[in-house]
């Protein structure tokens, strides 16, 4: 176990959320094809709000936190924002399309000390990546910001989240990542509309497509022993945690409203109304989120999968009940192993279900280890 | 030998979780964990108290060891951190000190 899965344990023992998304607004300045956020401000919280918010989540022992949009630089207070967060002694990854970042904010970013960057990129051809983002010359100054960050040394991690639109440029953005000294994090993995809506997973892959991806040595590090059966759970794996969404993370968005995760959109209190620990340690949507195991698990608990799926109780509960399958997830592990889930099973599908397969991989660059995380860890930059 | 004088760097993040001291560098994102007296030691680090004086002020009054053992072993940590760059160490008071509010 690394030493930072033992702080995560640590963090579980004593109810720290360890891990906090702060989206400081949900602005942006490219519309991709796939975003699952509005554009529009409904009352962002005040640089001063945020400010207290940050030094609340610094009492109750939060260290990783990571800021995102939207588009992060549509805020004109981003640097103040930062620069109080780094002053509270945070672990701050930022994530951003970089089409604002230009050598001054690169230094600034360098300064402040942001500990990583990831920006989205969807193709290393400008007529595909712009059609996604429908922001002309996107590509060009994504690319450009990121010459600016490597130049400044910061580390810069490109995520290529995959669409039937782009699905053929994963190799092509594999290679612009290598060439431009950025990891790389592919994500094919569409979500439904923050507020429910489904349409936009018609951008999802094909089964074949994901099947692919599963099976890619350049992402995955060994294929034979990812896409085997899944062995036999244990005691411990049913007494376990689905995953770390509301136990040790939470999401916060740009109106103070405190959720699990932000693939989780269970309304469990607002800062402007509670303070943060109120509704961490007082919250019934996060106590509830917590007294779930995994054999309390509708279906699931009598899946093969239980013990290695990467079952998103988010995706869960878009689907009608947090205890209930993810279809996307069952996808994921029939397409991984070959085995269908119980919930497959019981709705007598072998076809693809409506939400579409999910699945995160982070291979690539090669000092890092293949990882196939939970949703909550995604990538979901707008 | 001369006396040290040790400064957090302002490239780290951290915070105490369960009386330990999570440290990671920003620069290379190493990422450590300090035990009780480390931490004493880490978080006393603000450029203008010497390591003797801190070691003094931080360990002796609260351990059972003397204050040449403790300086000695204090040496060998702050050189470790100091080689993954976050604590800065020189022989004279480092000016412009830390100005972070320090970890909960």
């Amino acid at each position: 176990m690394s030493l930072l899965a033992e702080m995560n344990q640590r963090a579980l023992h004593f109810g720290v959320p360890l891990s906090v998304h702060l989206d400081v607004t949900y602005r942006c300045n490219e519309r991709c094809v796939h975003c699952y956020l509005d554009h529009d401000d409904h009352g962002e919280m005040t640089t001063a709000e945020i400010k207290d918010v940050l030094t609340q989540l610094s009492e109750a022992g939060s260290f990783l936190l990571t800021i995102s949009g939207g588009e992060v630089f549509m805020r004109r207070d981003l640097f103040e924002i930062l620069e109080y967060a780094r002053g509270l002694l945070f672990n701050v990854k930022l994530k951003t399309n970089g089409v604002m970042i230009r050598e001054r904010e690169a230094k600034r970013l360098r300064e402040i000390g942001v500990e990583q960057i990831q920006i989205s990129i969807y193709s290393h051809r400008p007529e595909v990546h712009d059609a996604i983002t429908k922001l002309p010359g996107s590509l060009k100054r994504t690319i450009d910001a990121i010459r600016f960050l490597r130049a400044q040394g910061l580390k810069v991690t490109i995520a290529n989240v995959l669409m039937s639109e782009n699905f053929a440029d994963y190799a092509g953005v594999i290679a612009l990542a290598k060439n431009l000294g950025a990891s790389y994090t592919v994500d094919p993995t569409i979500t439904p509309k923050i507020d429910g809506d489904r349409s936009i997973l018609r951008l999802n892959i094909e089964e074949s497509d994901l099947r692919q991806v599963f099976r890619d040595p350049a992402l995955v590090d060994d294929v034979e022993k990812f896409c085997a059966p899944p062995p036999p759970p244990g005691e411990d794996v049913m007494e376990g945690y689905p995953c770390s969404a509301g136990h040790t993370s939470c999401y916060i968005s740009p109106y103070g409203d405190v959720y699990p995760c932000v693939a989780f959109p269970l309304p469990s209190g607002n800062l402007r109304q509670q303070t943060f620990l109120d509704i961490w340690h007082g919250s019934a949507e996060l106590k509830q989120v917590r007294s779930i195991r995994a054999k309390d698990l509708t279906t699931c608990s009598s899946c093969a999968h239980v013990g290695s799926c990467s079952r998103c109780p988010g995706l869960a509960y878009f689907e009608g009940s947090m205890y209930g399958p993810s279809s996307a997830d069952c996808q994921k592990s029939f397409q991984r192993t070959g085995i269908p889930s119980a919930n497959m099973l019981r709705s007598g599908q072998g076809q693809r279900s409506a939400s579409g397969p999910l699945i995160q991989i982070q291979p690539m660059d090669h000092s890092v280890p293949m990882v196939v995380s939970s949703w909550e860890q995604n990538n979901l930059t707008a | 030998m001369s006396e040290k004088y040790i400064r957090r760097s302002s490239q780290i993040a951290a915070r105490m979780l369960g009386g330990e001291m999570m440290i990671m560098s920003v620069k290379d994102s190493t990422f450590f964990t300090l035990d009780s007296v480390a931490t004493a030691i880490w978080q006393a680090a603000d450029g203008r108290s010497s390591l003797t004086e801190i070691v003094a002020s931080k360990i002796c009054s609260q351990f059972d060891v003397s204050l040449e053992t403790a300086v000695r072993d204090a040496e060998v940590f702050v050189q470790e951190l100091a080689g993954h760059g976050i604590l800065q160490i020189s022989d004279r008071p480092i000016m412009n000190a830390e100005q972070t509010r320090g970890a909960q």
